[in-house]
């Protein structure tokens, strides 16, 4: 066991590298260099050349991902060009925000992917499951920018519950777990929660269909044990596998909020990648990107192990 | 011992044709699959034809008309902000909103089958290697390494065309790899390598038919992925630009209109969603029909 986590972590080491040479190479996709988008428009071709090479843009690139990466690894993600603070700030803000969000997602997410999962797993072809499934597929066709603009529509234009943007009564500030800003999560939170419901629903019932129709299930059953401790032992067989779905639904949220931080104004990873993208703030759009992939690259990494732990049957080599 | 006295039965002549005919006459006793396809066509053939059917022209505006309801006089779904028809720039943003969603699983499927196939059959290091660079891409969630790139390069349509082919390459790549490493290792084409077939003819003759089936049923659930982020690219100002009709701009261009005109704002996403909704069940429908025979 301990040999394979090992070997799992040893494992990661390879992948974040190359996770690390894609965000340094993204700068380097874009057209003309980094720092024409800040430069002024008269700069003379000497002062292109200083700012070229106190930025060490004139060096080859494998020098340049060389001293970057030595720079990340000591926590340094460079200046944003947009307001010169250090990119590392700016980003563990906005992920903190957006990890409320996506954890909050996840949770509502996979409560109500596992309910409907066992309930249509247990009724097999009954019209509960039916409705399971055009939940899940529901789930994974609805382009949610758009469901975010609808529940706005409902919610906040017609009804008037719900507070459409922002994070709190002081618009785009950091989130705060009291009364008044839980109002402003449950929209975006409710959102992004119907991709990982549909998921995990999707998995749930096919464990449950699964495990139901195991020979161990007809030997509890045979002697005498009653509905709920055979609903226990269905519990602890699938939860292995749907603790792992929910965690990389977890890290796919992280990843791909933007578009719903985007319509809710939510002051998250999504909001500042948005905003890095338009002011062409290159080193803000790699920083973020970095962090995020490597958060996702870790949780992989704990899932995997975690899953290890709870079900020592899976040894994914 | 009557199974040596019985005669053998003839070999069914099962032409690639048989195959395909099961597939296609399972598909049509699908209710849901056969639904999900004639919306897929109404809207591929509404968007071909547009010129024809769109009762009015998609970027005529009228400062009087803006934001008027659906069912209003000469405008059966409304008009936009700038007083155009909401119906005709429905019709006319199929165009783009097909084009920037299909082009790159089309392209995708092309590269990543390639590479795919190309690993799976020669094995040992090269497909370690192309693997584990296949892996690196994994560990980005699809819409952030779709921003990513296309954020880098800038706002576009091509832009967003390449950076979608690049999120779905390795995708597709590593499902061929997967299928064929596992024929690779099957007997008939033990046998053709022993008897002297090229490593190009097996793969045109063995690989080939038997690995592009579940690629293809791959690729177009991964339309439905495409249409959504093509569309998201574009609602974030990423990919296509203003004047154009595409769903996803439009959704964008609408949104200040959610406290006037809520259902014309909304009608562009639906069509999103119509779509998305309607390849993904069309996709899970060719994957039972083909799945039959394995």
């Amino acid at each position: 066991m301990l040999l394979y986590i090992l070997r799992r972590i040893l494992y990661v080491t390879p992948v974040a590298l190359g996770v690390s040479v894609i965000c340094f190479l993204l700068v380097h996709l874009a057209p003309g260099d980094p720092l024409t988008a800040v430069m002024p428009i008269d700069a003379t071709a000497q002062q292109q050349a200083e700012m070229r090479q106190a930025y060490g843009f004139d060096r080859p690139l494998p020098v340049q991902y060389g001293i970057w990466l030595w720079k990340v690894l000591r926590g340094d993600l460079g200046h944003s060009i947009a307001t010169g603070r250090p990119v590392l700030s700016e980003v563990s803000r906005a992920v903190g925000n957006s990890l409320i969000l996506a954890s909050v997602a996840t949770l509502i997410g996979f409560t109500f992917g596992t309910f409907f999962g066992f309930v249509a797993g247990y009724f097999r072809d009954s019209p509960l499951d039916k409705a399971a499934s055009a939940l899940s597929v529901f789930g994974v066709s609805v382009p949610h920018y758009w469901l975010g603009i609808v529940m706005v529509i409902i919610f906040s234009a017609q009804l008037g519950w719900l507070p459409p943007t922002g994070a709190g009564p002081d618009g785009s500030g950091n989130w705060r777990p009291d009364a008044e800003h839980l109002r402003y999560i449950i929209l975006p939170a409710v959102t992004m929660s119907v991709i990982p419901m549909g998921i995990i629903a999707r998995t749930v019932r096919a464990l449950v269909a699964d495990i139901l129709g195991q020979e161990f299930v007809q030997a509890l059953r045979a002697k005498g044990l009653g509905e709920w401790g055979v609903f226990k032992h269905v519990v602890t067989n699938a939860a292995p596998t749907a603790l792992a779905v929910m965690g990389l639904q977890l890290g796919y949220l992280l990843g791909g909020s933007i578009l719903i931080e985007t319509v809710f104004a939510w002051p998250g990873s999504g909001f500042l990648l948005n905003a890095a993208i338009f002011q062409r703030d290159l080193p803000l759009l790699q920083g973020t990107i970095l962090v995020l992939a490597m958060f996702f690259v870790m949780l992989n990494l704990i899932v995997d192990v975690l899953q290890t732990v709870l079900d020592p049957r899976i040894q994914r080599a | 011992m009557a199974a040596i006295a019985e005669p053998l039965a003839p070999a069914p002549a099962r032409t690639s044709h048989g195959y395909w005919s099961g597939v296609a006459m399972r598909l049509t006793r699908d209710p849901v699959a056969m639904v999900a396809l004639a919306i897929i066509l109404a809207i591929v053939l509404a968007a071909i034809f547009a010129p024809l059917i769109a009762p009015a022209e998609p970027f005529r505006g009228s400062m009087i008309r803006r934001l008027k309801p659906i069912g209003f006089p000469g405008y059966p779904l409304g008009s936009d902000e700038l007083g155009r028809d909401m119906l005709t720039r429905l019709i006319y943003g199929g165009r783009l909103s097909l084009f920037i969603g299909v082009t790159p699983v089309l392209c995708a499927f092309m590269i990543g089958a390639s590479i795919g196939i190309f690993a799976g059959y020669l094995g040992g290091w090269i497909n370690t290697l192309l693997m584990r660079i296949v892996d690196v891409f994994f560990a980005f969630p699809s819409v952030l390494l779709a921003i990513a790139l296309s954020g880098a390069l800038g706002a576009g349509i091509l832009n967003s065309i390449v950076s979608l082919t690049i999120v779905f390459v390795p995708q597709i790549a590593r499902v061929a790899e997967s299928v064929t490493t596992q024929i690779r290792s099957r007997d008939y084409v033990e046998a053709a390598r022993v008897s002297g077939a090229g490593a190009f003819t097996i793969v045109r003759v063995h690989v080939l038919g038997n690995v592009l089936g579940p690629i293809f049923v791959y690729a177009t659930g991964l339309i439905s992925v495409s249409m959504i982020l093509a569309s998201g690219l574009s609602f974030l100002g990423l990919g296509v630009k203003p004047p154009e009709a595409e769903w996803g701009l439009m959704l964008n261009t609408l949104r200040t209109a959610i406290y006037t005109q809520p259902m014309v704002a909304a009608l562009p996403g639906m069509m999103i969603f119509l779509t998305s909704i309607s390849f993904n069940l069309f996709s899970d429908g060719l994957r039972s029909a083909m799945e039959v025979k394995q």
